[in-house]
């Protein structure tokens, strides 16, 4: 044990969901050295006042990002296609329900 | 593209009160302004758990004890937000207690002053929370996304913290002379350094224009100051406590009330080390981190024995 260095743990980034059936959105992070004290801990940091129905605890480095660099080029595509947008449609005056 | 270049397009995103992320392109000196704003930040809520830890087992009742506790409980989180959303700039979480440990970082000096008498715990909670807050619902704002998310959740809690505190003292200022005396004497000793919180005056607060001109910092000192004062005044009326101020008058024309001046010295004296309690809570800082390193150590072992990551 003693030839361990003295740290403060690995970081894991903390996701919560607030109810059931809604969607898990990130809370922040905490630094635990195994995954049941990471959820532990993101328990007790992030969940004092009823926050969390749900969480996943994840570790920071498992996390693959888009680099902000060239998010624009990245996310591109999406621009010119704007018939996926129910308002590209002409629809004849007077239509209903739709 | 050059660093020129960047420079402009990111103050750019500044001025369109765009939020800046962890990766994305910041000036070097944008980094070192919030590693020291927000490092000593968390620092001064994990050091701010010292006066206050000091009272839990001496609480007057199994009430105010379990409050106390979630109280000081919640200020650990404070940190642990804020040292999570400052390791997102790149610096670990070692380096920075290693900095407060030598010295290099800061943490705000109202801890500097020792919690005499359970009075104290409601003057604590009254107006250095409600200093904390007035400070942190500005910092909402603030540039940097981690950081601002982190207020955003720190204001949640952090109006608990003053209604308890304002509960004590009001409970004090209603009960016996002796009892009302106290709490006279807790918001004498607090009210000072409470308004020295929010930093030196603008005029005298070099960092001040980077800070505004990146939307680190959202609004001055004074402004903060001045803000905290006027809503604080009516509070302590209410309760039957005077401010410790002779010059402290509504001014019709301001729409604000004007104070005395704040003792500079003693203020620059307690933030280099010159106060009641520095050394000691430094050395309790120092002693319980030392004191955990052998749980920091079994812990590795144990995730290493079990690799159960
Ligand atoms: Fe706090
Ligand atoms: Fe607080």
């Amino acid at each position: 044990m003693s030839e361990s260095k003295d740290t403060q743990g690995e970081l894991w980034e903390v996701f919560l969901q607030t109810k059931k059936g809604l969607p898990f959105k990130h809370a922040g992070s905490v630094h635990a050295y195994d995954k049941e004290m990471a959820i532990q801990n993101a328990r007790d940091l992030y969940t004092r006042r009823g926050e969390g129905r749900g969480m996943w605890v994840v570790p920071a480095n498992a996390i693959v990002a888009v680099d902000p660099s060239d998010d624009s080029s990245f996310f591109d595509p999406a621009d010119d296609k704007v018939y996926r947008h129910p308002t590209f449609y002409e629809l004849p005056e007077g239509i209903k329900n739709m | 593209m050059v660093v020129e270049e960047l420079e402009v397009l990111f103050q750019e995103r500044i001025d369109a009160n765009e939020k800046i992320e962890p990766r994305d392109y910041m000036p070097d000196a944008y980094r070192e302004h919030l590693i020291r704003q927000m490092s000593q930040h968390a620092h001064s809520e994990v050091i701010g758990m010292q006066p206050e830890g000091n009272w839990i087992t001496r609480a007057p009742s199994l009430r105010a004890k379990k409050i106390l506790l979630a109280k000081v409980q919640d200020e650990a989180g404070h940190g642990l937000y804020i040292y999570s959303a400052t390791e997102t700039l790149g610096i670990t979480r070692d380096e920075l207690i290693e900095k407060l440990h030598q010295g290099k970082a800061k943490y705000a000096s109202i801890f500097n002053y020792p919690a005499l008498t359970w009075a104290d715990m409601g003057a604590i909670g009254w107006l250095v929370d409600g200093a904390a807050i007035t400070n942190q619902v500005s910092l909402q704002k603030t540039s940097y996304g981690p950081y601002s998310r982190s207020m955003v959740k720190i204001c949640k809690e952090e109006s608990f913290h003053q209604r308890q505190g304002y509960e004590v003292i009001a409970a004090m200022a209603k009960g016996t002379p002796e009892q009302k005396e106290m709490a006279q004497d807790a918001l004498n000793r607090f009210w000072w350094p409470s308004l020295m919180m929010f930093g030196p005056h603008d005029s005298a607060s070099p960092r001040t224009g980077n800070a505004m001109k990146w939307k680190i910092k959202r609004e001055s000192n004074d402004v903060l100051r001045q803000r905290f004062i006027d809503k604080t005044v009516s509070q302590a009326a209410l309760i039957g406590l005077t401010i410790p101020d002779s010059d402290l008058k509504w001014n019709e024309e301001r729409g604000s009330y004007d104070f005395g001046e704040i003792d500079w010295d003693e203020f620059w004296s307690v933030v280099k080390g010159g106060g009641p309690c520095n050394l000691k809570r430094l050395n309790h800082h120092k002693k319980a981190h030392k004191d955990g390193a052998w749980v920091r150590k079994a812990a590795v072992a144990y995730a290493k024995k079990y690799s159960n990551k």
